[in-house]
């Protein structure tokens, strides 16, 4: 059946919630007010105070809590409102989850899970519009996550709460509403590997987030005039999943690399210097890229609809890289 | 700062006290030589001066508890019980280390005795601890949480987000600042407006504090106090240690920010000595006992040492281990 993308998430954090009673959901305004996104709207009713936890507004305090109850034996989810408060509780991210493996030469591990909603869509301007990914995807010790279909929203919070490690998950602020069909089963996937969500042999389109639903519309559109995308969602930006990527290239040997995130020193940049590195030969034209403009997200629709790569760009840039096939 | 201190005292605590006192001392006397002479490298904060406020709170702890600390922390570690040899081995990088190497002197764990570093952002070890405190709270637990931290972090957000989330939440974590007056070269007078910190857990709402920390006698009997306040009525506690480091505040600082005369006037009040001096007027310890237990410290940080020197280096091939736990 239809549900909307939010609706994923909620069903995914409610099942978490019933299965383990050491999973707590841990927030700025997830009880009372039901989400600030109305993602777990009606479980502070449904799981009592001490499981849907509200906190004020401090986001490396209540952060630092959640990789510290971690540790002590709990699974907390802990939802950052927002991708860009999540700059707040970098600290405790970068300095305390991502390293306390490696300091205490493996005695510690972190299972925490940190949910933020990411991106932009909502003419939100420039302090709550941001596409965060590539800070997270360059840290090691974190695993980095960002689900850009409705099986993935409800599927990798699953899979994420069973991992030992800190995991990141990024949520879609603007595909909250959209709906799409997600059977009663779908539950737990697995969080290791980029999927290919249309087979092609003409192009590989390679993106995540909000990319993918994009992508995979451009590549219809691009079907009828004879051109087979590929479409390779990357699903998790740490640790890359080079594999598949470069399976595709020596398939199609076109590529077009598609994301949110401003252009310089995106996910975009390292995929294209690994396939640089590893499938050189195996390209038929540059690798390409279709990224966020570098600029601070503006308020009004069209110069923020103007901001990230459109379908209608896609469509225009994979014809451009396909010309002598088209030819 | 006039302290009644009744804290019951017999031979036995008497000894074990300034044992461990002068065993802290002794080992990072031996650590600033090793210093020098190139075998520790990278960051090396010394302790020395502020042994009082380590021994005290460590010794009204039990097993349970889970201990934070900051990166001056070679003292709670040996407290704790961990092996000085493993300490100092750590400190030399090598694999036989309490961290196999990794972490170095700013970074000591042990899971197994619940001593959760060796933290080096400051103040960002303090969020850390209320998770530990809510874990134990939700899970039905008996330990508390206690986290040292300096004066320099009562000026970090991170402070005050968990002082208010402690407060708010109910939860067992004893907040200790080791007040030595200084953020490595910044007077408390040029970071805080209200040098009287005890104030500041006030306004959050919690019981706090301030003890003489160069008394070891003060220190310990509050906090035992305040571990009693704690385990009655489940919320956090704010204890101020009001101490000095006789150090500089690395091996790198030259001490341009304090005058030697503050140095040697606070030196007066040794909190090695001080203690001494209590054990021999009240019959507690002769001379001669003390100086056998300085000979035995002696002797096990000379040991610390061999067990370093003898440590291996781990093989270069593992150097991407320990990045995510499989």
């Amino acid at each position: 059946m239809n549900i909307t993308y939010r609706e994923a998430i909620k069903q995914a954090i409610r099942e978490a919630l019933r299965s383990d009673e050491k999973v707590f959901l841990l927030g700025e305004d997830v009880g009372r007010y039901g989400g600030a996104f109305a993602v777990s709207k009606g479980l502070l009713q449904e799981f009592g105070p001490e499981r849907i936890m509200d906190t004020p507004l401090s986001e490396a305090g209540f952060v630092g809590a959640g990789i510290g109850a971690a540790i002590a034996g709990m699974r907390p989810i802990v939802e950052v409102m927002t991708v860009n408060f999540s700059l707040l509780a970098l600290d405790q991210i970068a300095n305390n989850a991502a390293t306390l493996l490696h300091m205490s030469g493996g005695q510690i591990n972190v299972p925490v899970v940190i949910r933020m909603s990411c991106g932009i869509g909502r003419q939100l301007a420039a302090q709550h519009s941001h596409s965060w990914e590539p800070i997270y995807a360059g840290i090691p010790g974190l695993k980095v996550l960002s689900a850009g279909t409705h099986e993935d929203a409800r599927g990798m919070l699953l899979t994420a709460l069973k991992d030992p490690n800190p995991v990141i998950i990024f949520e879609y602020t603007s595909m909250l509403n959209l709906e799409r069909e997600l059977p009663d089963n779908a539950g737990a996937v697995d969080i290791t590997r980029a999927a290919v969500r249309r087979q092609g042999t003409d192009l590989t389109i390679v993106t995540y987030g909000t990319g993918v639903y994009k992508a995979l519309d451009a590549a219809n559109e691009l079907a009828a005039t004879g051109l087979e995308a590929e479409v390779i969602d990357l699903r998790v930006l740490r640790p890359l999943d080079e594999a598949t990527i470069l399976e595709s290239v020596k398939k199609t040997h076109r590529v077009l690399l598609v994301e949110d995130a401003w252009r310089s020193v995106g996910i975009a940049a390292e995929v294209s210097a690994r396939i640089t590195e590893k499938a050189f030969y195996e390209l038929e034209a540059p690798v390409q890229r279709l990224c966020g403009v570098e600029v601070p997200i503006p308020y009004p629709k069209h110069l923020e609809d103007a901001s990230v790569p459109q379908k209608e760009q896609i469509i225009e840039m994979a014809k451009s890289i396909c010309a002598p096939v088209l030819n | 700062m006039a302290t009644s201190v009744e804290f019951p005292i017999d031979k036995s605590l008497g000894t074990k006290l300034v044992y461990e006192m002068m065993r802290i001392r002794r080992f990072e006397e031996k650590a600033a030589e090793m210093y020098t002479k190139t075998f520790i490298r990278g960051f090396l904060h010394l302790y020395i001066g502020e042994e009082a406020v380590a021994v005290g709170v460590m010794s009204a702890l039990t097993p349970e508890d889970n201990v934070l600390c900051t990166y001056r922390e070679h003292g709670q570690a040996l407290v704790r019980g961990i092996e000085a040899g493993k300490i100092m081995a750590e400190m030399y990088g090598k694999q036989e280390g309490c961290c196999k190497g990794r972490g170095g002197s700013m970074h000591l764990f042990d899971v197994s005795r619940r001593f959760y570093g060796g933290n080096a952002i400051v103040a960002g070890h303090l969020p850390l601890a209320l998770g530990f405190a809510l874990a134990d709270k939700k899970m039905k637990r008996n330990g508390i949480t206690v986290c040292f931290f300096g004066e320099g972090a009562m000026a970090e957000g991170e402070f005050h987000e968990a002082m208010n989330l402690a407060a708010l939440w109910k939860i067992p974590l004893l907040f200790v600042c080791e007040n030595n007056l200084y953020a490595m070269g910044t007077a408390i007078r040029y970071s805080h407006a209200v040098t009287e910190l005890e104030k500041k857990g006030a306004s959050y709402g919690i019981p706090s504090r301030a003890v003489d920390g160069m008394d070891i006698r003060a220190v310990l009997q509050a906090t035992t106090e305040a571990v009693e306040t704690i385990r009655r009525e489940g919320g956090p506690y704010f204890l101020v240690c009001n101490t000095y480091r006789f150090r500089a505040h690395s091996m790198f600082d030259a001490e341009l920010y304090r005058d030697k005369s503050e140095v040697e006037e606070w030196k007066k009040r040794d909190p090695i000595v001080m203690f001494s001096d209590y054990l021999v007027n009240n019959n507690l310890a002769t001379h001669e006992e003390l100086a056998s237990l300085e000979k035995k410290v002696e002797e096990e940080v000379n040991e610390s040492v061999r067990y370093a020197e003898a440590g291996t280096w781990e093989p270069v091939e593992q150097l991407e281990e320990f990045v995510y736990q499989t």
